[in-house]
């Protein structure tokens, strides 16, 4: 019980523990242990599903288990995926030469939702974080070499987190994938759509001019 | 809820919640301190990337209830562009920021502890020299009062030719006292160097095998002082 212990007694002095059941303070431990959920959070989930039909309780679970057993992490890109390779890699439609290499699958998902990305993907697992002790061998980083050479890839774009992790990832990847014949390059960074220049920090912005464009004129109407 | 200005460097950061980030500054009057800066992984966030490993900030933070501190304002002081694009800098920098989260401790100013660091960040932006987290996890030891006596045994006091090392024991020993390995007459000479004020010409020399034992010896001696293991050398050497 990770948070339990610290709010156990109220300021009545009642042991809020013991005066709930102990069938709902266990789903409160268990929803307080997932990400991003504390306990308020927890114990609001937990109420809610109480209060709520059987059949609700019943999906919500036959959902976990279902997707637990049957999810599993494609063969070839490590996304996840329900078959041993995936839909994107199956899909013969994609650009079979491009690879974007992502740190991890939810990251698949935001560079599909551009609709400007073609090719297949791999996904690494994580990034090299030297402060948790995070290193090239502890990624799917050997399989990515080994799928240059048997695809044929001849692109492989590195569109890792523009974080510290993401960066020393981008720069490793960048040594060890420098073979003739296969261009590798990073997403570009700078502004966000929408945002404000004074706002904008040193680096950023630096990257931003790094990586200017010319301006299209278009031409003028008849 | 109490303003306070300081500066400071990014130590780590974990997340936090859906956008946020915990972050760890190594201020120069507040000692170690421990933010939550909201919104900060969003692409849009004011803080952008001021808030990450490494950087230099001048900072405006407001004290939390519990804990944590918020962070308000940030301005960068030093933000080394050539860290960020090199993996040797990278991995030598993650290494001394992770010293000195191991040994600063929270609401305990340590002005020279801050200065040390952003000295060693600098020198790791300006030439990236090898032996310099060697050298700084010796200052650092230096620095809180647990440098090894490099002249004689810890146990008999005797000034033996040889001296032995064991990365268990964060002292030297004559061979008949203790085992271990035995501290090359170069690696010892070089460590006498960098706590007795010769530091930038250790500092001068290129990379090799007794630039490595030093970073060996002196690693060792930093995690028996911390009681833990360090990651970031690790990494830097396994990659």
């Amino acid at each position: 019980m990770p948070w339990v212990a610290g709010w156990a007694t109220c300021s009545a002095g009642v042991d809020v523990a013991t005066a709930q059941a102990s069938a709902v303070q266990d789903l409160i431990d268990v929803f307080g242990r997932l990400p991003g959920i504390g306990p308020k959070s927890a114990q609001r989930i937990a109420y809610h599903l109480l209060k709520a039909d059987a059949e609700e309780s019943r999906r919500l679970a036959a959902a976990v288990v279902a997707a637990k057993e049957r999810v599993g992490f494609c063969s070839r890109c490590f996304n996840l995926s329900e078959t041993e390779i995936c839909a994107l890699c199956t899909d013969e439609r994609r650009d079979t030469h491009v690879l974007c290499v992502v740190e991890e699958p939810r990251d698949v998902i935001a560079v599909e939702r551009t609709r400007e990305y073609k090719g297949r993907y791999h996904v690494l697992g994580g990034a090299i974080d030297h402060l948790q002790g995070v290193g090239p061998e502890q990624l799917k980083i050997r399989e990515l070499l080994a799928r240059v050479d048997a695809e044929n890839i001849t692109e492989v774009i590195i569109c890792t987190n523009p974080n510290l992790e993401g960066e020393a990832t981008a720069l490793y990847l960048g040594r060890v994938l420098s073979v003739p014949g296969l261009t590798v390059s990073r997403i570009a960074s700078g502004l966000p759509v929408g945002g404000d220049l004074e706002y904008a920090d040193e680096l950023t912005l630096g990257r931003a001019l790094e990586g200017r464009r010319t301006v299209d004129h278009p031409a003028p109407a008849d | 809820m109490a303003l306070y200005r300081d500066s400071a460097v990014v130590l780590r950061t974990y997340k936090l919640r859906e956008a946020d980030r915990i972050v760890v500054l190594m201020t120069r009057g507040h000692g170690k301190v421990r933010a939550v800066a909201k919104g900060v992984r969003k692409t849009g966030s004011k803080f952008g990337s001021r808030l990450e490993p490494g950087s230099a900030i001048a900072v405006q933070l407001y004290e939390g209830r519990g804990d944590l501190d918020g962070v308000s304002q940030t301005e960068t002081t030093e933000s080394h562009p050539l860290t960020r694009g090199d993996l040797s800098r990278m991995g030598h920098a993650a290494a001394i920021l992770e010293a000195v989260d191991q040994v600063a401790q929270e609401g305990e100013p340590d002005v020279r502890l801050h200065d040390m660091l952003v000295g060693g960040l600098g020198v790791i932006e300006r030439s990236n020299p090898p032996a310099v987290v060697a050298g700084f996890y010796l200052k650092l030891l230096g620095a809180e009062g647990v440098a090894p006596d490099l002249n004689s045994c810890s146990s008999c006091g005797e000034s033996p030719d040889r001296l032995f090392w064991a990365p268990e024991v964060g002292a030297l020993h004559c061979g008949s006292c203790g085992g271990g390995r035995p501290l090359s007459p170069e690696t010892l000479t070089l460590a006498r160097a960098v706590l007795g004020g010769g530091l930038n010409a250790v500092l001068d020399l290129p990379a090799g095998p007794v630039v490595h034992d030093l970073e060996d010896f002196a690693s060792a001696l930093l995690e028996n002082h911390i009681e833990r293991r360090l990651r970031a050398i690790r990494v830097l050497h396994d990659g």
